[in-house]
């Protein structure tokens, strides 16, 4: 799982049907110190997060399907929980 | 899943019989609308046309739209995106 900013939302009115009724988020991916990391990615919100919120996003197909609850859901990506805080040590 | 701006079309007559349907050439798009990484071949699921905002799927999950077939293809056009915010 990578953690992520949300950092905008996506409008879709024609797509798959397996994601009617999804909600659709903009997620960058960061370091661990907070840098923005790679390119911004869509993921599919299973847990409510809004934007400006740090959450935890799986990058694989049957994870993400899991995490919407449709079986055979054409996604890639998934917000699976919302990050209160990270401890690390750069030293461990 | 990926914005991407649909930037043409792929025409290939002698091909896997299972895969049917228009083949998009992507460009990878950042939050901002800026072109980012490599285009790419992606099969359609939505109608989507050259000139529009859409997003695709990368993987196995790309062939879901188009069951019961099971299209070889590792990236799929899954929606037209009527507009994106960012804050």
């Amino acid at each position: 799982m990578q953690i992520c900013r949300v950092v905008g939302t996506v409008v879709s009115t024609k797509k798959n049907s397996k994601l009617e009724g999804a909600k659709l988020l903009l997620v960058q991916p960061m370091t661990l110190d907070g840098a923005p990391r790679g390119v911004t990615l869509m993921a599919i919100d299973a847990v409510g997060a809004g934007v400006g919120e740090r959450v935890l996003v799986v990058i694989e197909g049957k994870a993400a399907g899991d995490a919407l609850g449709r079986k055979a859901a054409a996604v890639d990506a998934a917000i699976v929980g919302i990050v209160d805080t990270v401890d690390y040590r750069d030293d461990a | 899943m990926q914005l991407a701006r649909v930037i043409g079309e792929v025409v290939s007559s002698m091909k896997d019989v299972n895969l049917v349907g228009t083949l998009l050439v992507l460009q990878p798009l950042a939050a901002s609308g800026a072109p980012v990484g490599r285009t790419l071949v992606a099969l359609d699921s939505v109608g989507a046309g050259v000139g529009e905002h859409v997003f695709f799927v990368r993987g196995r999950e790309a062939a879901y739209p188009f069951y019961p077939a099971e299209p070889p293809v590792d990236a799929a056009v899954i929606g037209i995106v009527d507009h994106w915010d960012v804050e």
